[in-house]
């Protein structure tokens, strides 16, 4: 290497350096973002499949944010040993869907886990995600031990400083965050910025102080998921996150899709609003999650699509 | 020919119990767990007629087949010798006295409530220790080296695991166990069998009755005590030309040694001469171990939280798990939730080393009887899956006055997420928060709850163990108004 090579390089090193500091990115990801068409797709009567290749189609394609040869994470939600029936796991169908798409548009690995809290391989096989996601060519991982998180710093979090987050989420080119939308005693509602409790270890630490905050501070993870994508084809509407019996259950037919977490979550509290009362102040995290500018509650001014198969 | 028959056998009843008992990964079906059925002791406490009947039937008609090929004891020692460098035994006198009085002080300490006696000499039992606390975690530990060289390639076929001593005193009790019985198998060979071991008493009483057996030709015989140097009971006497048949294990090592052919396994044709004063001492232990009471009070370590421990599913109290359980520790190890170890002083001195539930690595799976499944004892009696969702084992309390919601004012409600029942229901605080309410009638004591409060260093939220398992009320199911959703609300 002589110098000027020396040099060059280490130009080309400080800028990128530079731009990822600064947030840089974001501004080429800002101009993706302005040409895209919606900012929020809410699709509503089709199967879970269905609905969300409609709205992905709305979103521009799954192109967009899968590139060729990218490791990707589709994080689900497979808290419990739950049959896919009781809507206390996000639907297989949709999963295995999201897989597929991904491969198509030329991912090079498709990772799927979950930091459950029944026990892991129970809950992999009776939410059905685990064969689902097998059959679509996605690698299923563990998430039960502490081996497999490493320490991440929050800077900008409020109570949380410091978190482990699962090494698939950090070693991932881009990754999809995948919830169902449910009813949960303690935060009220669990939706797209609650799931990501499931790539925390140390999550215990949440409940002890200040849960709302410690669900907006988890989601100034730099990494945001490029896509999230709201399962609302069964709903818990009571009794949640775990859910008691089939009488717990709606089904309501729904996806919501956005690239921003606060706004998809504000609008699926307003979707459950409507089977089973729930203030948006009462999900306090959402408002937590707008002061952090990790997204936006005020979905009026946002470009929504609604469509009704 | 019958030596290579016991050894295949051996190898594979050994080998797959073995590895029952190390799978935590579940690669053998549950369905493995009638190795442990088969077991004498486990056969006994369990009144499982059928096995005693096919032991004892197979016992008379071929001695001790047991001791030989099911029991894992028994081969553990076989293995052990074989590691050892001279393997050349020699004649000793039985010492009946010793055998009879070490099984009556067993018997009658059982009857005492010492269930923990029966658990350290039971050979099945003390086996599953040894397989449990000290062969698992090293299986668990090749594991994971296995798990982090694959991982590290971005292959998830292995998968770290954690290791754990679930409890110091049984892992103490059962790393005392391999090193004594290894020695003494490794030095003399079934000796434990034959002096300690209860079951090989009575097997070895029975074994004197048996249709074959091993007999030595006395016109071919020259003792030259090639036979006795290979007898690994120590139980030939080559001068006499004779076998102790009550420590006999059948392991036809004998036959294929004797350069005359002058050993066979055959029909017997002697007379068996009657020791009356034995029979008189058996009988005078027997009556002894039935009629003594329990005198033995129990004593009661104070627990930190809970009043009275938590049996596990099935065991309906710990004085039914006392005369039930020998601790082979198969449960605690097949509990996919972590939920089952070793007591301590939990159920009293006597019930050392019997499972107990606790919550600090996982909590009870309201969809699991795999425990009540597994036991060979039947001192965890099987459960259908509706009688598990209502068995109760212990019941909630909440200490709202140390609850996070109501010292910090914020959210949690991780207690009531975890409630199968919600028998911990969030119902409306202050300020839009949600705070714990319990209804115990319908509690099922899974301890979802205690698992997950994070209140330290005592829980806000914990379970009160029931004395004597009872039936949780079927909660009420709201009715649902089945409303069509038919637009998005914004």
């Amino acid at each position: 290497m002589d110098r000027r090579d020396f040099l060059k390089s280490l130009a080309i090193a400080g800028t990128a350096f530079t731009l990822k500091m600064k947030g840089g990115m974001d501004v080429f990801a800002q101009t993706m973002e302005n040409a895209l068409p919606t900012d929020l797709v809410a699709v509503m009567g089709g199967e879970p499949d269905a609905m969300f290749k409609k709205a992905i189609e709305e979103m521009g394609g799954m192109g967009r944010y899968v590139k060729r040869g990218q490791k990707v994470v589709v994080k689900p939600n497979i808290g419990w040993d739950k049959v896919p029936e009781l809507a206390a796991n996000t639907n297989p169908i949709l999963v295995k869907e999201i897989i597929k798409q991904c491969l198509a548009a030329g991912a090079k690995e498709v990772v799927v886990f979950d930091n459950t809290c029944d026990d892991w391989k129970k809950c992999y096989a009776n939410s059905g995600i685990e064969a689902a996601a097998k059959a679509a060519g996605a690698k299923i991982l563990p998430a039960d031990n502490k081996s497999y998180y490493s320490d991440v710093s929050l800077p900008q979090g409020k109570k949380l400083k410091s978190m482990q987050v699962h090494k698939a989420i950090l070693d991932c080119d881009v990754w999809i965050n995948v919830p169902i939308l449910k009813h949960h005693g303690g935060a009220n509602m669990s939706i797209a910025m609650k799931n990501l409790m499931g790539i925390i270890w140390n999550r215990r630490i949440f409940h002890i102080s200040d849960l709302q905050q410690c669900i907006a501070d988890v989601c100034t993870l730099e990494k945001k998921p490029i896509l999230n994508v709201v399962d609302a084809y069964r709903v818990l509407k009571a009794n949640g996150p775990r859910g008691r019996s089939q009488e717990d259950v709606v089904t309501s037919k729904a996806l919501f899709i956005s690239q921003d977490m606060v706004a998809v979550d504000t609008a699926a509290t307003k979707f459950f609003n409507q089977i089973q009362a729930m203030p948006l102040d009462d999900v306090k995290y959402l408002s937590h999650g707008q002061a952090l500018k990790i997204g936006t509650m005020d979905i009026d001014n946002l470009n929504v699509k609604r469509i009704k198969m | 020919m019958l030596k290579k028959i016991r050894v295949a056998v051996s190898v594979l009843v050994f080998g797959l119990l073995s590895f029952y008992f190390m799978d935590f990964a579940g690669i053998l079906p549950s369905e493995f767990h009638v190795l442990g059925h088969i077991q004498f002791i486990p056969a006994w406490l369990s009144r499982n007629i059928a096995v005693m009947l096919g032991l004892v039937a197979c016992t008379m008609l071929f001695g001790r087949v047991y001791c030989s090929s099911i029991c894992p004891m028994g081969m553990f020692q076989d293995v052990a010798n074989r590691c050892s460098k001279s393997k050349k035994f020699a004649y000793r006198k039985n010492n009946l006295v010793l055998r009879w009085s070490i099984l009556a002080a067993f018997l009658i300490l059982f009857h005492l409530g010492f269930a923990v006696i029966i658990g350290i000499f039971d050979p099945y039992s003390a086996y599953g220790r040894i397989a449990v606390h000290i062969f698992k975690p090293i299986y668990m530990f090749a594991n994971n080296i296995l798990a982090f060289v694959f991982n590290h390639f971005g292959n998830y076929a292995f998968y770290q695991t954690e290791i754990a001593i679930l409890s110091i005193s049984s892992f103490c009790i059962a790393l005392f166990t391999f090193i004594f019985i290894g020695v003494l198998a490794l030095a003399k060979g079934r000796l434990y069998c034959n002096t300690i071991c209860p079951v090989g008493t009575v097997l070895g009483f029975m074994n004197k009755f048996s249709l074959f057996k091993i007999q030595i030709d006395s016109d071919k015989c020259v003792s030259c005590g090639i036979c006795a140097k290979k007898c690994k009971a120590s139980c030939i006497d080559a001068r006499a030309k004779t076998v102790d048949y009550s420590r006999c294990v059948n392991c036809f090592n004998c036959i294929n040694s004797c350069n005359k052919k002058g050993i066979s396994f055959s029909m017997n044709k002697n007379k068996l001469e009657v020791d009356k004063s034995k029979r008189r001492f058996l009988l005078s232990g027997l009556t002894i171990a039935a009629a003594a009471p329990a005198v033995f009070a129990q004593t009661k370590a104070e627990l930190q939280n809970r009043k009275n421990a938590i049996s596990p599913p099935g065991a309906v109290s710990a004085e039914r798990l006392l005369k039930h359980c020998t601790s082979c520790h198969l449960c605690i190890s097949k509990c996919p939730s972590k939920v089952l170890k070793p007591a301590f002083m939990e159920y009293g001195i006597g019930g050392m080393m019997q499972p107990v539930m606790y919550f600090e690595k996982g909590f009870c799976n309201f969809d699991c009887t795999l425990c009540t499944d597994v036991c060979p004892n039947n001192a965890l009696t099987s459960l259908t899956m509706e009688q598990k969702h209502r068995l109760q084992v212990g019941r909630v309390v909440f200490k709202p006055d140390i609850c996070v919601v109501h010292t910090k004012g914020t959210s949690c409600g991780a207690c009531s997420e975890h409630c199968p029942t919600q028998a911990v229901k969030m119902i409306p605080y202050k300020n839009g928060l949600t705070i714990p309410f319990i209804d115990t009638d319908i509690c099922v004591g899974c301890g979802g709850c205690e698992f997950i409060c994070p209140v330290r260093p005592h829980r806000a939220i914990y379970v009160e163990g029931n004395r004597v398992h009872k039936q949780a009320k079927a909660f009420d199911v709201e009715k649902k108004d089945e409303k069509e959703i038919t637009d998005f609300g914004f």
